[in-house]
Order: C-alpha cells, then sequence, then structure tokens
C-alpha cells in the first residue's frame, strides 16, 4: 500500500558504463548538456522544514544544489546533515567538503556517510580561513588539502580503502569535484592547480565568481594548452550583483573576488535600487549566455547569496536549459493534489 | 625571518643547486650514518637542520621536506599549509588572505619554480597527504635512507 503522505523518495539511478556515480549531474554533464548548479545557504537551525524552504526555490531550474559546509568559516547547519535531508525527497546535492574543520579520520567517514545516505556528488575544497568567520578563536584543522582530499576520495571509490589501507566492502559512488578561481594570483598558475587536482581525481570544477571574462578567457586559453578539455566539466561561477556598493563590499571583503571596474559603474548607473538589482540580474544572465558559448564550458554554478528567489528567473532568461526542465521532486506526477512537506 | 625567506626565493636556482650537492653527499655517506646509527643522529641533525632552514626559509620541521618542488617557499608557512597549490583567497596584490601583510607562498612558490630547472615541472607533481608524525624530524636523514634503503 502506499500512504497518502508517502515522501517522494529519491532512488538513485543505475550506474551507466563510464560513469562513476549514479546521480543525475553526471548524467547532465557526461550528456553534453550545459548543466546549472546552484549553492543553498544552510540555515542557523535545526529544523528541516528550512531546507526545504530554501531547497524549493530552485524546483525546475537547477541540476544539483550544492550545500556548503560552513563557508566564510561561519558555522551553520552541516553540509552532511543538509544533503541528507535534501536526498530524501529525491534532490541532487553536491555535498561541499572543506579541509578546515576536520582531519582525514573524520572526512572519510563524511564521505561513506554522505554516499550511504545517497550524496552521488562531492566538493572537494581547501575551505576559508578561520579568521574569516564568527569563530576566529577556533583551531583551524587543514591536515588534508584541497588535492589530497580528492586523492583521499577516489582511493575510497576506486581502491575500496582507507588512506591507511583497511578495506571498505562497499565503496562510496561518488562524483568528484574541485574549486578554482580563476581571477586569483597567481594567474598564470590556475589552469596548472586545475591540472592537479584533475590528476588526483576531480571529474568536475565549479569555479569562484568570475566577472572579469578577459581573465577568464586567459586562463581559459591555458587550460586549453594543458589539455584539459575533455578531461573535466567546468562550470564557472556566476552570480547576480545586488547594487554597486554591494558589488564594492564584496570586492573589498572577499579575499580572491575581482570585480572589474567597468561592472560596478554599469550598476552605479542605475536610477532606483530595484533598477540595480534589476541590470544586476541582466548581467548574470548576460555572463551566462556568454558562458555557454566558450570552448571547455561546460555549466554555470549560480552563487546568489541571499537573492535565492532570483535563481529561476535568471536561467529562465538565459535560456541555457532549452526546453530541458531538471528534476525536482513532484516534476513527473500528474498535477499533484496536495504537495505535502516531507 | 621573512626578509630571508623572500631572499632564498628569489635565490632559489642556487640554493636547489647547493642542496642537490649536498643530498650527494649525505647519501655518499650512508655507511657511515649507518655505523654510527639513524637513531643516534636523529636529535643531532635535526637540531641543525631546523637552524639551517629556519633561518632560510623559515622552515616549520614538517619533516617531508618539498622545497625543491615548491621553488624554494616553504608551503608550511601558508596558514592553511596548503601544500598542492594556492587557495582561492589570494587577493589581487599577491598577499595573503589570513594574514594579509604576507605574500602568498604560492606566489613565491610559482616564482621561485621558474628559476629552478625542471621546476614547472616539479611544481605540477600532486603531493600526497602529511605524515603528521614526522613533524620535529630530520627531512635530510629520511631521505638519505629513502635513497639508500635496498629494493623491497
Amino acid at each position: 500500500m502506499k500512504f497518502d503522505d508517502e515522501p517522494v523518495p529519491g532512488y538513485p539511478l543505475p550506474i551507466l558504463p563510464g560513469h562513476t556515480s549514479p546521480g543525475r549531474l553526471e548524467r547532465v554533464l557526461r550528456a553534453g548538456q550545459f548543466a546549472v548548479t546552484t549553492e543553498l545557504a544552510p540555515p542557523d537551525s535545526a529544523d528541516p522544514q528550512e531546507v526545504y524552504d530554501r531547497a524549493r526555490v530552485f524546483d525546475g531550474c537547477v541540476d544539483a544544489i550544492n550545500a556548503t559546509d560552513g563557508s566564510g568559516a561561519h558555522c551553520h547547519m552541516s553540509s552532511l546533515a543538509v544533503c541528507a535531508l535534501l536526498t530524501r525527497v529525491g534532490y541532487a546535492p553536491v555535498m561541499q567538503i572543506s579541509c578546515r574543520d576536520r582531519n582525514r579520520i573524520a572526512i572519510q567517514g563524511d564521505i561513506l556517510g554522505g554516499a550511504a545516505m545517497g550524496v552521488c556528488n562531492v566538493l572537494c575544497l581547501s575551505g576559508d580561513g578561520v579568521q574569516a568567520g564568527d569563530h576566529p578563536q577556533a583551531k583551524p584543522v587543514f591536515d588534508l588539502d584541497a588535492v589530497t582530499l580528492l586523492e583521499t576520495a577516489r582511493t575510497l571509490r576506486e581502491e575500496h580503502r582507507f588512506l591507511s589501507g583497511r578495506k571498505i566492502t562497499y565503496p562510496p559512488r561518488v562524483f568528484l569535484g574541485a574549486a578554482e578561481n580563476p581571477s586569483a594570483e597567481p594567474l598564470d598558475f590556475r589552469a596548472q592547480r586545475v591540472a592537479k587536482k584533475v590528476t588526483a581525481g576531480a571529474q568536475f570544477i565549479q569555479t569562484q565568481y568570475c566577472y572579469d571574462m578577459p581573465r577568464l578567457r586567459e586562463f581559459m586559453r591555458r587550460f586549453e594548452d594543458l589539455g584539459l578539455i575533455g578531461k573535466v566539466f567546468l562550470l564557472i561561477g556566476v552570480g547576480p550583483l545586488r547594487s554597486a556598493a554591494t558589488a564594492e563590499w564584496m570586492r573589498k571583503n572577499v579575499p580572491g573576488l575581482h570585480i572589474p571596474d567597468a561592472i560596478i559603474k554599469r550598476l552605479a548607473g542605475a536610477a532606483t535600487p530595484a533598477d540595480a538589482a534589476r541590470e544586476g540580474r541582466t548581467l548574470c544572465v548576460e555572463l551566462i549566455q556568454e558562458l555557454r558559448e566558450m570552448r571547455g564550458v561546460s555549466g554555470a554554478h549560480i552563487m546568489a547569496y541571499r537573492q535565492e528567489q532570483s535563481v529561476p528567473e535568471i536561467v529562465e532568461r538565459s535560456g541555457v536549459l532549452g526546453d530541458r526542465k531538471p528534476w525536482y521532486p513532484g516534476r513527473d506526477q500528474p498535477v499533484p493534489e496536495t504537495r505535502t512537506s516531507p | 625571518m621573512y626578509a630571508v625567506r623572500r631572499w632564498s626565493v628569489r635565490h632559489a636556482r642556487g640554493l636547489n643547486a647547493f642542496y642537490r650537492g649536498f643530498e650527494s653527499l649525505l647519501v655518499a655517506g650512508a655507511p657511515l650514518w649507518r655505523l654510527i646509527g639513524y637513531q643516534r643522529l636523529e636529535r643531532p641533525v635535526a637540531a641543525v637542520e631546523r637552524v639551517v632552514k629556519g633561518v632560510l626559509f623559515d622552515c616549520q620541521m614538517c619533516g617531508q621536506c618539498v622545497l625543491s618542488s615548491t621553488g624554494m617557499s616553504c608551503p608550511m608557512n601558508c596558514p592553511k599549509q596548503l601544500r598542492n597549490g594556492p587557495c582561492g583567497g589570494v587577493r589581487d596584490n599577491g598577499h595573503c588572505e589570513v594574514r594579509p601583510e604576507m605574500r602568498c607562498v604560492w606566489v613565491e612558490a610559482v616564482a621561485g619554480a621558474a628559476r629552478i630547472p625542471g621546476g614547472a615541472e616539479s611544481i605540477a607533481v600532486a603531493q600526497h597527504a602529511v605524515d603528521r608524525r614526522l613533524q620535529g624530524r630530520s627531512s635530510w636523514l629520511r631521505v638519505v635512507q629513502e635513497k639508500t634503503a635496498p629494493p623491497p
């Protein structure tokens, strides 16, 4: 029998030949589609409903949702828990793991645990320094770095063992990702660093915000020279800027973030705050459309912190999904009479 | 010292050549070291290594030195101890996100590696996870022991 209020389960897909995960993100990318991912800011709360409310905003417009892991070194609900909640109803989360807070023992346990709960994608990060967050007194761990974390995750998946060599009985079938910031110094080493991450096991890359197209093109030239096109799926980070003041603040306070003056000038030209915000979204749409045409780019990663509700509009206006409608809980059901909360 | 550390990166080529020679001497002396006993040598050699590399590189004595692969810029001086490249937070002026007064050790490393023959290749090699048990031990003796160990 089927209960009326039974949640829609996110059964794993069969793993296709040549694929490593049962996830939808890998399917979409390997099918050659332009993928769209986004970021969910985990709540400062123990209420699961807040997670579902935040995820629902993205229904039908993204292929995967990143659950950040203490981003900006601020404390929030854990990435693992957010992912576990999301997979319960079938969403395809990307579990972010930062090296800042946990050592190799804890991290390997989380990868197994995440995979056991249906997580199909893992993003391996170094992590922001503790000085950036709300607990600057905390001990920074950094037992591993992003590259050795990738290597660790791949060892679990491919060799069915922990770093220690001890066997595991069932490996985590996860699609492995890493981050890059094409706009940060040392600029000429950035593509090389991606190559290193690919060697260590990265299958997709999600980048920091890229607002400076000439810098990105320069990065792409090196990326191509290193033979990385076709070896890794590259999703470029974009996001709507709310106003010239916000952009100015971000440029000053988010380390490694580069926003050209021309963009700030364009936002400053708006008559009202609403106009500025609209201009910011338009700019984001234009960037995504430009990325769509860029050789070697497989998708866009939209980070719209505190402007999450603008993501569907941005994706819609960009037109990059075509007539594709990414899966979301309830998509394939014939008009549900009541869409109950999980 | 920060100024000396930066000097070392500017002179990465010479320092690397010097180390190569020094390492050959160490390896050639292996029979003698074995006779004395690596155990017995560990403390005095580690003490010398700490002083010499401390002055030149602000060495943190991780015990598994990768200076030759990082353009003579010690990655353990990175506040995140990143041994495989810079994080995404490097400032536009090439300084560290955590310690704004310091040049990113990886910006330095890339510059240093360009001065060392083969540096561009060795900086591209992915380093494995650090063995934290080796903290404080001599990297020199470890290299000699590895290079002179009988094949398994």
